[in-house]
């Protein structure tokens, strides 16, 4: 899972900026932590304050650009499952712990819950349903049926991206990098045997 | 001449049962493409959410929603607890809010204003000594916290565990543990007149549309529930709950759908749990091991009913002649339990067979002989002392075993093995469906059952295309939806009997009917006739395809009705037994336990489909590792809330914490011949006793309590020094 500060905001956009001036919902824990954020504040200069009502923004996601209309604290996870019908992420942990929601934003597996809609205009973001069609079948959803990785399915999706995602980058890929690589996705069916096998499988067929 | 009797083919002669078939709906799950409950989307669906009570124990003395109403986006407001109502756990349900936006609809739940007046609590299910104290100083109020729930007796015990060479009293337990499904619970509601239209996310798609007639006020037979797929349940998602209800009132109220799901801190507060279970246990046998005596007190709490684990489960699988058992519940400010797979099982395995294999460890026998030796006091031994000289095998114990905290080395670092074994009914629910068979061959099977993960769909599928003799992609499924045929709940392993029954009979009753009109068009004896890879045969001459064959019954079709799977028709049956063996690793200095190696030898009577059985005996192997080694609730006593009500801090193992997990069957002729029986509840019974068990070979001391946290093996540890 990606935890680079850098990388984690979008282009011309930064976390701490959209904190500071999103409005209302969010002023109390700004000014609460005021004191302690300036020093850093100085050193990174403004690049974007936005008001808190909606905006219209545009999303490329699976290689569509589509326009939604949200207010800034939307997540994308919300902005892809209530506004795109993209409902392959899925919401179950609230906190950012069990990758159920995971995509890839530019390739890297990310938990859709951790970023804000507005954050990631610019990138490209990709959800589970790309990976089948009646066209085409991806390879991790095909290794995920063939080694049954899946039960009732509900986590499913996020581990599909999150070990597209990891083959693309790490091709041949041991059993163990594939073991830890999953280490940010959660089953309560108990598909791990599965999966780790079907993620094994992807990383050979990558390379 | 091929035998029209309705069953299954000898062992190894059918060409897709008991082959590893993949699932029907893998692909459209994989992709995320499948619609759960938590994903019905239309448009203009409203999204509701609860305010729920913060205590265990209050009277709720000031609500004002007006602020609420008023907050952008709000459309409607219910209130689902009155003044002056005595909230008796936390999270139970205050307000129900629905708005055009999720964000929205939290707007409104922050506007609410709300008071109230605590009361004293009680949640601590283990603390059987406090309860009673407080009964006690209570002196006949209304407060009632224990209650006696019997005693069960055979032989004499007293007699019993005076006569016997070694005797052991020891202290177990399995705190509550909650199901934790990924997809929560929840429905989204849309009315059509007075027309009732839910998804709702169920385990029980036929038996729900009832259930909103009285507390929503329609017709049952204006409610159409459908569930095509279900983020799981385990066994606490076959009623229509109150937020069920607000649901569809919410939907009524403001003539929009509405979909409302629990937050995940709600949906482990009050959306079910798995009671604990507590034993103080003095067992004995004679010199040769044999178990001759068990004398036991157990309590525990499901919350606010105080109920326990039955007498009839204790002592579990081994019944000694002589035995006493007594049962006391606890009531607590917590939520009601629900059925967790194999309800009440885990935790009467956990209580027994530690405390056997700690009697066989003071007995100085290897844990394996003496669980052998003492088969006579189970119920199925025949199915058990093969499976274990299977688990035997696979596990090396022979290689592995040391006597009680005397393996190799010096390290920190300690290795056990342990081993347990359990047993479940299984039998088949009452499942009806409907068969069609249209005149270009294709086959649909039509079922108001539902998929919950074990494969329902693939197994149907598998089972009417076998008897076809076509490809799987030639059988349509349709299951959930109350309009279809009518079909038992998804609990106690019930579904795959239940379902795989009824379409077996039916499919060999329309296969007949058609080959006799091949039998007609080719003047051939019909009973000579077969299908198979797509064509019909008579012996080895190939007569018509199947095409040609179901093109007989004309342009109407064939539909057959098939009702549920009765005891004598040989298809399913009941009561399995399995073995679990466990290696594990326990870091003395830290108290962290990894799992080596788990090998699971299961018996399920005719396996249907084993890529998918197997699936299901890792799931309980690795739902049994959770709860031996992590996941528990955790109620403060202070505040009486469920302070780890969260995925955070809620722990669940990874991939990473799983070891090598081995699963075999056990289905010699005689298991086959019996026919379908449930699998889902059987391998998740005996992983904690046999993962408790390794790790008391491994560190020479008995852990009580799962799951065996660190601090629980630190303190074991601790507690043996002196």
């Amino acid at each position: 899972m990606d935890r680079n500060h850098i990388n984690r905001s979008g282009p011309g956009f930064s976390r701490r900026e959209f904190l500071k001036g999103s409005g209302a919902a969010v002023v109390v824990g700004a000014a609460a932590t005021s004191a302690v954020e300036a020093p850093l504040e100085a050193q990174q200069p403004a690049t974007k304050i936005i008001s808190a009502g909606p905006h219209t923004i545009t999303l490329n996601v699976n290689g569509e650009n589509k326009q939604v209309t949200v207010e800034p604290r939307v997540l994308l996870i919300d902005a892809l499952r209530n506004d795109l019908n993209l409902t392959g992420c899925k919401d179950v942990c609230d906190r950012s712990t069990c990758g159920a929601c995971t995509v890839l934003i530019d390739g890297k597996p990310v938990y859709a819950c951790t970023r804000f809609a507005i954050e990631v205009v610019g990138q490209k973001i990709d959800t589970a349903e790309s990976l089948y069609s009646p066209e085409k079948t991806d390879d991790v959803v095909t290794a995920f049926c063939k080694h049954d990785a899946i039960q009732c399915g509900f986590c499913t999706p996020g581990f599909v991206m999150t070990v597209r995602g990891f083959c693309d980058q790490n091709p041949g890929a041991s059993e163990e990098a594939c073991r830890r690589a999953l280490g940010g996705n959660i089953c309560r069916c108990g598909t791990y045997d599965g999966v780790l096998k079907a993620a094994y499988d992807t990383a050979q067929i990558v390379r | 001449m091929v035998e029209r009797k309705v069953g299954w083919e000898p062992q190894g002669s059918h060409a897709l049962i008991g082959g590893e078939i993949q699932r029907v709906d893998g692909k459209v799950k994989a992709s995320g493409q499948a619609k759960y409950t938590n994903d019905i989307n239309p448009p203009g669906t409203l999204f509701a959410k609860l305010l729920t009570a913060p205590h265990a124990h209050a009277k709720l003395v000031l609500l004002n929603i007006d602020k609420a109403k008023a907050v952008k986006g709000v459309k409607s407001v219910i209130v689902m607890a009155k003044l002056g109502d005595e909230i008796r756990y936390e999270g139970w349900p205050i307000v129900a809010i629905a708005a055009e936006r999720p964000e929205f609809a939290e707007d409104g739940l922050r506007a609410i204003e709300f008071k109230f007046e605590s009361l004293p609590h009680f949640v601590d299910g283990l603390d059987l000594k406090g309860a009673v104290e407080a009964d006690l100083a209570a002196d006949g109020k209304p407060l009632k916290l224990t209650k006696s729930l019997g005693k069960s007796e055979q032989g004499d015990v007293e007699v019993a565990l005076k006569e016997a060479k070694h005797v052991h009293e020891g202290f177990y337990g399995v705190q509550t543990i909650t199901h934790m499904s990924m997809e929560p619970h929840g429905s989204h509601a849309a009315w059509d007149g007075d027309h009732l239209n839910v998804a709702l996310s169920t385990e029980n798609v036929s038996g729900t549309s009832g259930q909103y007639v009285q507390p929503v006020g329609v017709e049952a037979m204006n409610v159409n529930v459908r569930c095509d797929f279900l983020g799981s349940g385990f066994g606490s998602k076959s009623t229509v709950d109150v937020w069920d209800v607000a649901c569809a009132k919410l939907s009524k109220v403001t003539g929009k759908p509405v979909r409302l799901m629990l937050s995940r801190t709600t949906e482990m507060q009050i959306a079910g749990n798995r009671p604990s279970a507590f034993a103080e246990v003095t067992v004995g046998c004679d010199a040769e091991g044999n178990v001759t005596a068990w004398d036991s007190r157990h309590w525990g709490s499901n919350g606010l009913e105080g109920s326990i684990v039955g007498l009839d489960v204790t002592p579990y699988v081994f019944r000694p002649k002589n035995r006493k058992s007594i049962a006391t519940g606890i009531a607590t400010n917590c939520s009601p339990e629900r059925p967790w797979r194999a309800p009440h099982h885990p935790q009467a395995c956990a209580y027994t067979q530690t405390a056997l294999d700690d009697l066989a460890a003071k007995a100085g026998i290897d844990s394996l002989q003496f669980f052998t030796k003492n088969l006579n006091l189970t119920s199925l031994p025949h199915i058990y002392e093969p499976e274990l000289e299977i688990a035997a095998k696979l596990m090396d114990w022979k290689g592995k075993w040391h006597p009680r905290g005397k393996g190799a080395g010096n390290g920190p670092v300690k290795r056990g093995i342990g081993v347990a074994l359990h047993t479940w009914n299984g039998a088949a629910n009452q499942s009806n469906v409907t068969l069609k068979i249209h005149s270009d061959g294709s086959v649909e099977v039509v079922t108001g059952s539902q998929d919950v993960g074990t494969g329902t769909r693939t197994c149907i599928a598998q089972v009417a295309a076998d008897t076809f003799g076509v490809s799987m992609s030639a059988v349509k499924v349709s299951l959930g939806s109350n309009q279809f045929p009518k079909a038992g709940a998804s609990e106690g392993s019930s579904t795959i009997g239940g379902v795989t029954g009824p379409v077996r009979r039916t499919t060999q009753q329309a296969l007949w009917k058609i080959l006799d009109l091949v039998a007609i068009r080719h003047t051939v004896d019909g009973t000579t006739l077969a299908a198979r890879d797509g064509k019909v045969w008579s012996g080895d001459k190939e007569i018509c395809t199947w095409k040609q064959a179901a093109s007989l019954i004309g342009p109407m079709g064939l539909e057959l009705y098939g009702g549920p799977v009765t005891d004598d028709e040989g298809l399913t049956n009941h009561q399995v037994g399995g073995v679990q063996m466990a290696e594990v690793a326990v870091d003395t200095e830290t108290g962290v336990i990894r799992i080596v190696k788990m090998v699971a030898v299961q018996d399920a009577g005719m396996i249907v489909n084993r890529l998918l059985a197997r699936s299901q005996v890792y799931s309980g192997l690795i739902m049994g590792i959770a709860y031996s080694l992590c996941e528990e609730r955790i109620m403060d006593n202070k505040t009486g809330r469920f302070i780890n009500a969260n995925l955070n801090d809620y722990k669940l193992p990874r991939i990473g914490d799983i070891g090598d997990l081995v699963v075999e069957f056990y289905e010699p002729e005689s298991e086959y011949k019996r026919g379908v029986i449930g699998l889902s509840e059987p391998p998740v019974i005996s992983t904690g006793a046999a993962i408790s068990n390794a790790v008391a070979n491994a560190i020479g001391v008995r852990v009580p309590v799962l799951p065996l946290t660190p601090k629980r093996v630190l303190d074991a540890l601790k507690g043996a020094k002196g």
